[in-house]
């Protein structure tokens, strides 16, 4: 509890905020320009616009968002599917809340359901089951979204349907892994990252060592955070002093959450369910092995397989989703933020999601 | 009696007869009432309130209250903000068919005894059945009538800089009830609705003290929204703080898995008020004479007046401000 406490202590807050800025201005005074950090994780880029940081450090540090929000990198095909498969009247469809209004190429989930469509919110895959179980004679399809974090859950629903031997379920698997994003991110040379903010959620499945790559392999630091202000400034602190040490390691600063190997629990529920995929990401395109899909033992609860339909190609629209989410451009920078996008009427899933790096500018940091 | 309801029961006949008698008027202690076709109430005030709203929560029964306390709380605490005093309220149903009857009773009984704890009679009413799939289990609509208090103090106009902004408790712990309520969400968490009449405890400040220039209860959207309702409709920059702002620990733990905002979150028994700062003192005292007022407190002030547009600034514990806006669409859960 003291802890807890500490964490949302004003004046410790703002003790760790100087702590940043002298740490930036050292960094300024050895390379010439102000450090640009990216936050992976669009847990942390919320709580950073939040909280205020960004607002705080904005002569001081560059802070970018990263593409870790799950809802902003599902692809517009995965919604036209969904909504595609909505329209037998036998089929329930289930998905997470955010996942509702991200617009596919003509309507959004949310859209198709109040056409009559039986398109539900859950807030586990789990509990998909139960609608399973309680209704018999109809399909129920679950849009399997999300990073390391959300995919354990994904294959112990697998593992739970067979257990319970329910036949009426499959999943639409669109699901991302955090690691091909990053390389090609860092291989396309397309944006400056000095450093990463890394995710302190997916890193609770994945382990520290999963992230050694970067130092290793491209020479950049990493600092896995919590999520409170105070531990996100601490991360931040922590990054800047290995840059100016000249030191590429990786950090692990949430360590009351985080172990080096990760957790081996889930790790071993995704290798024994689901095997590597190519996958597309909205706004960037197919990354080889960038996604799990179910392996071919388990192809019955595979709404791809099981279902047939096809996907016409995405509508192309002036959303610039895709350059944010690689951190190439700010949300104001496209032609569309707060002039015809905005979370009343999302032209982009960056604008939907509770995550998404544009809902955070609009929500926390937009002045009219 | 039967046990649910049916469609015939919404026919006028005999079944919706039974149903009003053992059901409403049992519960509202109707007497003369129900043999005219609208209810006689004596005005003898110059300017009265009126105030609708319809109430389709989801589900029915929560942690700390019901649909039907809802209704009747949420009506009155509309007309008590308002400055008047509530009188009386109507009560429409659009009943589902194959209701559970104990159910309606349990709801009905909640309503009388909100009504009761607040003086004030429950006078009309309408019962509809529709189809099954038609509704969700029950809908009720309230209208409520109130005269204005004799001293009709409140002073909107009278808004200066320096004036403070009072919660009259904890924020969320309704959006967070109703939330962990529906049996999906899974959150174990054992935050009560603050659903209550506050006609006492506001009838008290408008009896006894001076230099309430405005209150509104942030039912729906939250503190924030009701606040930039209020700088917009009033013209003036108010800035709150957010190290200030009473929120349980449960609530915002359940926010922070969820990603919902507690400003945003909708409250059931709570004000927000704008008051002159030299009796501010004085008013959290008489706040806090009540249970519904025991965790008031000051969370800002007023910083600019003559402000056409009118906004909100939150003061982050990192020093720095930023503006709260209306709520946007829905509140989602997030995936993870």
């Amino acid at each position: 509890m003291e802890t807890l406490n500490l964490l949302s202590d004003p004046v410790y807050a703002k003790d760790s905020v100087d702590a940043v800025i002298h740490a930036a201005n050292r960094f300024k005074e050895k390379y010439g320009r102000k450090a640009v950090l990216m936050e992976v994780c669009g847990s942390h880029t919320m709580a950073i616009a939040k909280s205020g940081i960004k607002t705080r450090l904005k002569d001081d540090v560059q802070l970018i968002a990263g593409p870790g929000c799950p809802v902003c990198v599902t692809d517009q095909e995965s919604i036209d599917s969904m909504i595609q498969l909505s329209q037998e009247s036998n089929r329930i469809l289930c998905t997470f809340g955010d996942m509702m209004r991200v617009p596919g190429s003509k309507f959004s989930l949310m859209q198709a359901k109040t056409e009559g469509k039986d398109i539900r919110v859950v807030y586990s895959p789990l509990d998909t089951l139960k609608i399973a179980e309680q209704n018999p004679d109809k399909e129920v399809i679950f849009l399997g979204i999300g990073f390391e974090t959300t995919i354990p859950i994904l294959a112990l629903t697998i593992q739970e349907a067979m257990t319970k031997r329910i036949k009426n379920f499959s999943i639409w698997m669109t699901t991302k892994l955090v690691e091909p994003v990053l390389r090609n991110l860092l291989e396309s040379g397309q944006v400056k990252v000095d450093g990463f903010i890394l995710p302190g959620q997916v890193s609770v499945v994945l382990g520290k060592n999963r992230f050694l790559y970067l130092a290793k392999d491209y020479k950049i630091p990493g600092v896995i955070s919590g999520f409170e202000p105070v531990q996100l400034l601490r991360g931040i602190y922590r990054l800047l002093n290995l840059l100016i040490d000249e030191k590429a390691e990786i950090i692990n600063d949430y360590t009351y959450a985080v172990k080096d190997e990760g957790n081996q629990i889930a790790q071993n529920l995704i290798n024994d369910y689901l095997m590597p995929n190519d996958e597309g990401w909205r706004g960037i395109g197919i990354i080889p092995e960038s996604g799990l899909d179910l392996k071919e033992q388990y192809a019955r609860f595979d709404a791809k397989k099981k279902f047939n339909i096809t996907i016409q190609k995405p509508k192309m629209t002036k959303c610039r989703c895709g350059e944010i989410i690689r951190g190439l451009i700010s949300p104001e920078d496209c032609s569309l933020f707060n002039k015809g996008c905005s979370p009343i009427n999302p032209i982009g899933p960056c604008m939907v999601s509770a995550e998404g790096t544009c809902a955070a500018h609009y929500q926390y940091m937009r002045e009219e | 009696m039967a046990k649910r309801v049916s469609l015939a029961h919404g026919e006028g006949g005999e079944l919706t007869h039974q149903l009003i008698n053992d059901v409403f008027i049992k519960a509202f202690n109707h007497k003369e009432q129900t043999k005219f076709d609208s209810a006689f109430i004596n005005i003898t005030s110059e300017r009265m309130a009126v105030t609708t709203d319809s109430y389709v929560v989801n589900p029915l029964f929560f942690p700390g209250g019901d649909i039907g306390k809802l209704a009747v709380t949420g009506t009155i605490n509309d007309l008590a903000v308002s400055g008047a005093i509530p009188l009386g309220i109507t009560a429409g149903f659009i009943i589902e068919e194959g209701f559970l009857i104990s159910d309606l009773r349990k709801i009905v009984q909640s309503m009388a005894i909100e009504a009761e704890k607040s003086g004030v009679k429950i006078v009309a009413g309408d019962t509809k059945v529709v189809e099954k799939g038609s509704a969700d289990g029950v809908f009720i609509n309230t209208t409520g009538i109130g005269i204005m208090h004799r001293k009709d103090q409140l002073k909107p106009e009278t808004i200066k800089t320096g004036d403070s902004i009072i919660i009259s408790g904890t924020i969320g712990d309704h959006g967070i009830a109703i939330l962990s309520a529906r049996q999906e969400l899974g959150l174990l968490t054992d935050v009560k609705s603050d659903c209550a009449v506050l006609t006492h405890m506001i009838r008290n400040l408008m009896d006894y003290s001076e230099g309430i220039r405005i209150m509104r209860d942030p039912t729906r959207g939250g503190l924030a929204t009701s606040l930039v309702e209020l700088s917009e409709d009033f013209g003036f920059t108010a800035e709150i703080d957010d190290s200030t702002i009473p929120i349980r620990d449960d609530v915002h733990g359940a926010c922070d898995i969820l990603g919902f905002d507690p400003l945003y979150l909708a409250n059931e028994g709570k004000i927000v008020m704008i008051v002159d700062p030299s009796k501010e003192i004085e008013i959290l005292n008489r706040l806090k004479e009540y249970e519904a007022g025991r965790d008031a407190c000051v969370i800002g002030r007023i910083v600019e007046c003559n402000d056409s547009k009118g906004k909100v600034l939150l003061k982050t514990p990192l020093g720095t401000t930023r503006r709260l806006h209306r709520l946007s669409g829905m509140l989602l859960p997030r995936i993870c």
